[in-house]
């Protein structure tokens, strides 16, 4: 992500990330800038293709003046503010966030948490062996995709990619509150009797592996997963004249999953149901 | 936008329900039988989802028809608004009085929370659930705090059915409380609302001086005692006239921060977007907190006038009141009162002759504490759940529907009258220079005399528990509710001011003081506020969603124990509530923990 606008000509900002000058162009948010920067802000339920939800409030960053702490994915920088990223306020947010999530959910397919854990020295296990956790079953009703909620840290970002913000399916919403919300569609059904239309965009978007394909996750299941050995080729779909952009992983000679580049200015990273699921007919050797 | 809808049916009764409250369909597109036309023609797109704000009103017309909700009433729901049935069905599941499994017609709502724990509720609920056990037709329920604490224990009991009937036990015996789950139409009437106002009739009171006086359905009444003085005078000093007098009477909000009226309303006002809303909250779900219950039901045209001239002041022309759902009585009265006027020319499309357009619908909330945040009552008037949005925007930029919104508590409106009845200046002399003008206070819990009272700001709180009938043996006054904070028996000389409050290390919040003498266990106490922080969580955020849920098993731990033993834990709780101060979207994370943190702190609750 690079804090250069290629767009229309806007305006820059000034202000200051720990105490350095910074100037982005207008409407960027302080996490755009502190990247720009070089800073590094971790971040879980950010995403490149999405308006930022604030959920998981593991960017937080301490601005002169504010009360509270402020998300720094959604936060926009204004003329004149002062940021600092790395305040022993800040740290501590963050490090009781990475707690408080890793103890009620599994984290183990989220990628760059367990660094995060080590960096700010949070500690799961302290909360007792009794602490509630969300205990889920992963969800296996069809043949595309596997829900474990048991890995969701209700970032919102799939009900965003499946709503109004990309697919206008609205498969996918938030029911129940508070600790006993969770990821659901209509009825709680099983994604077959839903109006899941099986895009797969949630799964581009999901930030932890609560949303994944079968295909993967079976393969960790039997234990033989592994993407240091797999190859990434990124083509073009061969079903319609629209030319999406696909990037095949492939392990052992087969295709595990495809993703999509959220750099394609037409796609970003969004597929239908054929170019996302539809390969079998590219490895089938009779 | 290309909805899939199951193949659940509504029932005969469900169907009635929702087409009572939008008339029958009209087309194959939202729900009636397919004809010929319907092939031919696609109906709904924007202009039906410019309903989605009836989604709601639409699922209270089910459930209080039925009891619950089930999936065939729910898609069809979604069907006459075009909504997507998993966003429907996660606003049915967000909110407390909303049920999508089959339950009984009868819900008894039996309150829980701190006045009534403190009036023995959980030897009431027991003495209820063995009387009223499986197959007895009612569905008891614990529910936190229902605003009836000057009568508690307190018990509220819904019947579904045309039209839904409700009846109010408080203070609630099991008998009582029985025959109101199983009677509602036989139960006794309540107490009157000047029944809450141990002052009532007094002269000097200045918010509540109707209240007990007037008869709260008879509009010539109220104009008899003064209603409808101050929205002439507001009509002669024009929109940038009232928010004059308004900003140099100096009123503060009354809902908990304490945010000067004026330059809210002024704010609003100058925005150039429109058109510009007017919010008045009245989702009182603060435990311990009930005086916008009384003054909605004791003096129901004070509030439609008052949001007559705040409306008339920000460029409004559209009012929505925000009504808890738990409050049948304030509901019906205020309707009431909305309809007269409209009848009589006091809402409508020129009141009082003076060309200005102002109408208010009110709005029922459906058992949810997070909706009184503002911008999450935004999210519940228009059909999402009520989760709070991130600021900025603030909701006088980008409020309701997106639009310049203006939104002040019950109080807070009640107060624009005597402002403009007695001028600014006079109002400013009431109180304190930074706490000007009358406040009420919510007292309960141990005292003689538990109701609403009516002082000028800087009273002390031992004047207020004076007044009130304190008894002796005062272990702990809780100030501000659940999200307040603990003050001792040797702090009786802390003035109820903002600023007296803040820097006693307090707050006065929302005007409660809750009075608990040392027959109530203190620990028992704490963990119902942690409960109740837990079960109100909106879920949206980390710190709040889980560090809510963290506390509250920390507390269970440590309910039996003291000193070295909770040390650990205590220390945790602080760590956790640290973050959840700082870290949390709203109001609701980031004071979840004062009152635990003040128990600790100034009473030494686990020494």
């Amino acid at each position: 992500m690079t804090a250069i606008a290629l767009g229309v000509p806007r305006r820059l900002v000034e202000f200051t990330i720990d105490g350095q000058e910074a100037r982005v162009p207008e409407g960027s948010t302080i996490l755009d800038a502190c990247r720009a920067a070089g800073k590094d802000v971790p971040t879980l339920c950010q995403g490149d293709t999405l308006t930022p939800k604030n959920a998981c409030r593991v960017c937080v960053v301490e601005v002169e003046g504010s009360r509270t702490l402020v998300p720094a994915c959604s936060r926009r920088a204004e003329p004149g503010m002062e940021v600092r990223t790395d305040t022993e306020r800040a740290r501590h947010s963050r490090k009781i966030v990475l707690e408080l999530l890793a103890s009620s959910v599994d984290l183990s397919t989220t990628p760059m948490v367990a660094g995060w854990i080590k960096e700010y020295d949070a500690k799961p296990d302290r909360f007792g062996p009794a602490a509630a956790r969300l205990n889920e079953e992963p969800k296996i009703d069809n043949d595309l995709y596997v829900r474990d909620y048991d890995k969701c840290i209700l970032c919102y970002k799939c009900v965003d990619a499946c709503g109004d913000q990309w697919q206008n399916t609205f498969a996918i919403s938030v029911s129940g509150r508070g600790f006993d919300a969770r990821i659901a569609v209509e009825h709680d059904a099983p994604l077959t009797d839903s109006a899941c239309v099986y895009c797969g965009n949630c799964i581009e978007v999901c930030p932890t592996g609560a949303l994944s394909f079968k295909s993967e996750y079976d393969r960790r299941v039997a234990g033989n997963w592994d993407e240091s050995v797999q190859t990434q080729t990124t083509t073009v779909c061969a079903y319609c004249g629209v030319g999406c952009n696909l990037t095949l992983h492939v392990q052992d000679n087969e295709i595990v999953k495809v993703t999509s580049p959220h750099d394609n200015p037409v796609t970003h990273g969004n597929l239908c149901i054929k170019g996302r699921f539809g390969y079998q007919h590219v490895q089938n050797r009779g | 936008m290309d909805l899939h809808f199951g193949d659940s049916k509504p029932t005969d009764d469900e169907r009635a329900a929702v087409d009572a409250l939008f008339g029958p369909p009209q087309s194959s597109w939202e729900g009636a039988d397919r004809s010929d036309a319907d092939l031919r023609w696609a109906r709904g797109g924007r202009e039906a989802r410019d309903r989605r704000d009836l989604l709601l009103p639409g699922l209270h017309a089910i459930n209080d028809r039925i009891g619950w909700i089930s999936e065939g009433a729910l898609d069809y729901l979604c069907r006459r608004l075009t909504v997507p049935p998993a966003e429907a069905y996660g606003v049915a599941t967000f909110y407390a009085m909303f049920s999508v499994e089959p339950r009984p017609a009868t819900v008894l709502h039996v309150c829980t929370d701190l006045a009534c724990a403190a009036a023995g509720a959980s030897g009431l609920c027991a003495g209820i659930e063995s009387r009223l056990g499986v197959g007895s037709g009612v569905s008891v329920e614990r529910s936190p705090c229902l605003g009836l604490c000057e009568r508690a224990p307190a018990a509220l009991a819904v019947k579904a059915g045309n039209p839904v009937r409700t009846a109010v036990s408080a203070p609630a015996s099991v008998e009582a409380a029985v025959l109101a789950a199983s009677a509602p139409d036989s139960a006794p009437e309540e107490r009157p609302a000047a029944g809450a106002v141990p002052q009532a009739g007094d002269p000097s009171l200045i918010l509540l001086n109707r209240v007990g006086v007037v008869d709260p359905s008879s509009l010539d009444d109220y104009r008899a005692h003064g209603g409808y003085t101050a929205l002439r005078r507001a009509f002669a000093l024009g929109p940038s006239g009232i928010i004059r007098e308004v900003t140099d009477s100096g009123l503060l909000g009354r809902g908990g921060a304490a945010f000067p009226t004026g330059r809210k309303w002024q704010a609003t006002a100058s925005q150039p977007d429109h058109p510009h809303y007017l919010v008045c909250n009245a989702d009182e779900s603060e435990p311990g907190t009930f005086k916008d219950r009384v003054l909605m039901e004791g003096d129901p045209y004070a509030l439609v006038e008052a949001m007559t001239v705040a409306a008339y002041a920000v460029g409004a022309h559209k009012g929505y009141l925000y009504l808890r759902g738990e409050y049948p009585r304030a509901l019906h009265r205020m309707q009431y009162a909305v309809d007269c006027a409209r009848a009589r020319g006091l809402l409508g499309d020129d009141i009082l002759g003076q060309g200005y357009a102002f109408d208010i619908e009110i709005r029922r909330g459906a058992g949810a504490y997070i909706c009184g945040e503002e911008t999450a009552l935004f999210n519940s008037i228009e059909g999402y759940r009520g989760e709070p949005r991130s600021k900025p925007p603030f909701p006088v930029e980008k409020g309701l529907f997106g639009k310049p919104t203006v939104e002040n508590n019950v109080e807070t409106l009640v107060n624009v009258l005597p402002i403009l009845t007695m001028g600014a200046p006079a109002y400013a002399a009431i109180g304190t220079p930074r706490s000007t003008g009358p406040k009420l206070f919510c007292v309960s819990g141990t005292v003689e005399h538990p109701g609403v009272y009516e002082l000028p700001f800087g009273a002390t709180l031992g004047e207020l528990l004076a007044l009130a009938g304190v008894r002796e043996n005062l272990r702990a006054v809780l100030l501000g509710g659940a999200a307040g904070g603990f003050v001792r028996p040797d702090d009786l000389d802390v003035p109820l001011t903002f600023e007296g409050t803040r820097e006693a290390g307090t707050t006065l919040g929302s005007g409660v003081v809750m009075a608990f003498d040392d027959t109530v266990p203190m620990p028992r106490l704490l963990l119902r506020i942690a409960e109740f922080f837990r079960d109100e969580s909106c879920g949206q955020c980390v710190p709040c969603r889980v560090g809510t849920v963290r506390q509250e098993e920390a507390l269970h731990r440590i309910v039996e124990r003291t000193g070295a033993d909770a040390a650990d834990d205590i220390a945790l709780l602080r760590e956790v509530g640290r973050a959840m101060r700082d870290a949390s979207i709203c109001g609701l994370g980031q004071t979840a923990w004062n009152a635990v943190e003040s128990a600790i702190d100034r009473l030494g609750a686990y020494e």
